[in-house]
């Protein structure tokens, strides 16, 4: 299939789901509008109030202070999950030890810690940056300890034959070999940063994504709401973009998929 | 120890090497392993598979420690790794994290020699063993033969006294070693580093090597036979192969070590 053809299929695919969401709320077939627009609303009147948030600006800071939240919650997270990653990985006995207890808050869905972040934390960003964190940090750590510990045995070997001392192996071998790890999760941890960020909003805050769309909510303006899941998806996307720009700087001396040699 | 006394380079006593095994007990490997390497001397260790060749190796090597016996470094006990000597590997070993010539100045870096210098000499290097132009490429993007390059490349810039190699050319196909064996035995002769080399190859061991060492089969394999290799140096691998001499030498060899062979693939099987 040629670009311009695939090009031409996929703005086919947004325009017709569009269409049939417009006419479906707007036009009575059979003398009954089978998408209520007080529950559905319509592309025009969601179109219209992206507009003006634009317009007038309102959006900016919202998307700025989500932003920040889920830059926040990445950055805490991952440091927070290399450091205790890496300190697990060379300390067999204290991972043992701490295995239980990091397993079961690994699986405590995260939602739930929500309301004690904002009691503790207040309603402004750093409760939603809390949140967020807890999210990013079980996915690093995880990635940097598997990092860790499968090191190939013949490059360790091959690094102290070549007479590497242990502070010389951190940084030479597992630090790499970690850090590819981790950047190989960046798509997911970035994400979950996000989700983190969006959620805490939706549970309770003065500003952001989330609080937008909680917001349109109450007042039954699904259009609003609406507006705000695309303004949200179309933020998630250009973060992905970015993303992707950083890993493929990063990970260059990876194979790419699909590459045979090894 | 005194000037005029030759020292070996390398020389293993009466080693014995043992596993502990998962279910208890121990897997004896090696037992009594007595075996001297000169320096500048090319030996050669070969055996059928799982004899425990790449063990002795790893024992002059220092990365694991002999159950009895002990290895002297030119006339010094090995207690830890073996600084003096180079490691090349059967299994893919640079970071690849690292591109070639990174890779390559690694080993002098971790030894503090500064960056621009390192990197100089690495270029250097990357000539020498063929890759001048691949430098700026990761292992991931060569070929088996080109990461085998490299390697020797990385160890040999640290101008290690005693060179170990653990079936280095093994995974790569019969023309590449041969091109490989020609310039290990280039490389080789500009400065006579003692080699301990370890094949299943009985044509490679005799083609490079001074001498041909053989182990039986394992378990508690040992050194059962030792042969001097005396065809004429330089050599092409190519060319000797078609010398009456090798014949004579590959026949006798190979008439010990067929029944090891045979022993080692019974035992394999049987297991």
């Amino acid at each position: 299939m040629s670009r311009l053809k695939l090009t031409a299929l996929q703005v086919l695919v947004g325009v017709v789901s569009l269409a049939i969401w417009y006419v479906f709320t707007t036009y009575p077939i059979f003398g009954k509008v089978l998408l209520p627009p007080f529950f559905f609303s319509n592309p025009v009147d969601v179109v219209k109030q992206i507009v003006a948030w634009f317009a007038t600006g309102v959006i900016w800071k919202h998307l700025y202070v989500t932003l920040v939240e889920a830059m926040l919650a990445f950055a805490i997270g991952s440091v927070g999950g290399v450091l205790v990653g890496f300190w697990f990985a060379r300390q067999p006995r204290t991972a043992a030890v701490f295995d239980p207890y990091v397993k079961a808050a690994n699986a405590l869905p995260r939602v739930v810690l929500a309301p004690i972040f904002t009691l503790w934390l207040g309603l402004g960003i750093w409760s939603k940056v809390a949140l967020g964190v807890t999210l990013v940090f079980f996915i690093v750590f995880f990635n940097v300890y598997q990092g860790v510990k499968e090191v190939s045995p013949t490059v360790l070997a091959n690094a102290r034959m070549l007479g590497m001392n242990e502070r010389q192996l951190m940084r030479h071998v597992y630090w790499p070999s970690a850090l590819s790890w981790m950047f190989s999760s960046l798509h997911t941890s970035v994400g979950f940063a996000v989700v983190g960020a969006v959620v805490g909003e939706y549970l309770g805050a003065a500003a952001g994504l989330g609080y937008l769309i909680q917001q349109a909510e109450g007042v039954f303006d699904v259009a609003g709401v609406f507006a705000g899941m695309f303004v949200l998806a179309a933020f998630v996307i250009v973060i992905d973009v970015v993303v992707s720009l950083v890993e493929k700087r990063l990970l260059i001396w990876r194979p790419m998929a699909g590459d045979a040699r090894l | 120890m005194s000037v005029s006394e030759a020292t070996s380079a390398v020389e293993l006593h009466g080693v014995d090497v043992a596993f502990r095994l998962a279910k208890g007990g121990s897997y004896r490997a090696v037992e009594a392993a007595t075996l001297k390497v000169a320096d500048g001397e090319f030996v050669a260790i070969v055996g059928p598979t799982g004899c425990g060749k790449s063990t002795l190796l790893n024992i002059a090597a220092g990365l694991i420690a002999p159950a009895a016996g002990r290895a002297d470094i030119f006339g010094a006990a090995l207690t830890t790794l073996n600084r003096q000597a180079g490691y090349l590997f059967q299994a893919d070993s640079l970071f690849p994290w690292k591109t070639a010539l990174e890779n390559v100045a690694i080993g002098l870096e971790i030894v503090g020699t500064p960056k621009a210098e390192a990197r100089a000499r690495a270029k250097d290097w990357l000539a020498k063993v063929g890759l001048g132009a691949f430098g700026d490429r990761y292992p991931h993007m060569l070929s088996g033969g080109q990461r085998k390059r490299i390697g020797l490349a990385q160890v040999l810039i640290r101008d290690p006294k005693i060179l170990l190699m653990d079936e280095p050319f093994g995974p790569l196909d019969a023309q590449t070693r041969q091109i490989m064996g020609n310039l290990l035995l280039e490389l080789w002769s500009a400065d006579r580093k003692a080699v301990l080399f370890v094949t299943h190859d009985l044509e490679e061991a005799i083609a490079l090597s001074d001498r041909v060492v053989i182990m039986s089969a394992g378990p508690a394999a040992r050194i059962i036979g030792d042969w001097r290799v005396t065809l004429p140096r330089p050599r092409d691998i190519a060319e000797i192969k078609l010398d009456p001499a090798f014949h004579t030498l590959h026949r006798e060899i190979w008439h010990m070590l067929k029944s090891e062979v045979i022993k080692g693939y019974a035992q394999a099987e049987g297991r």
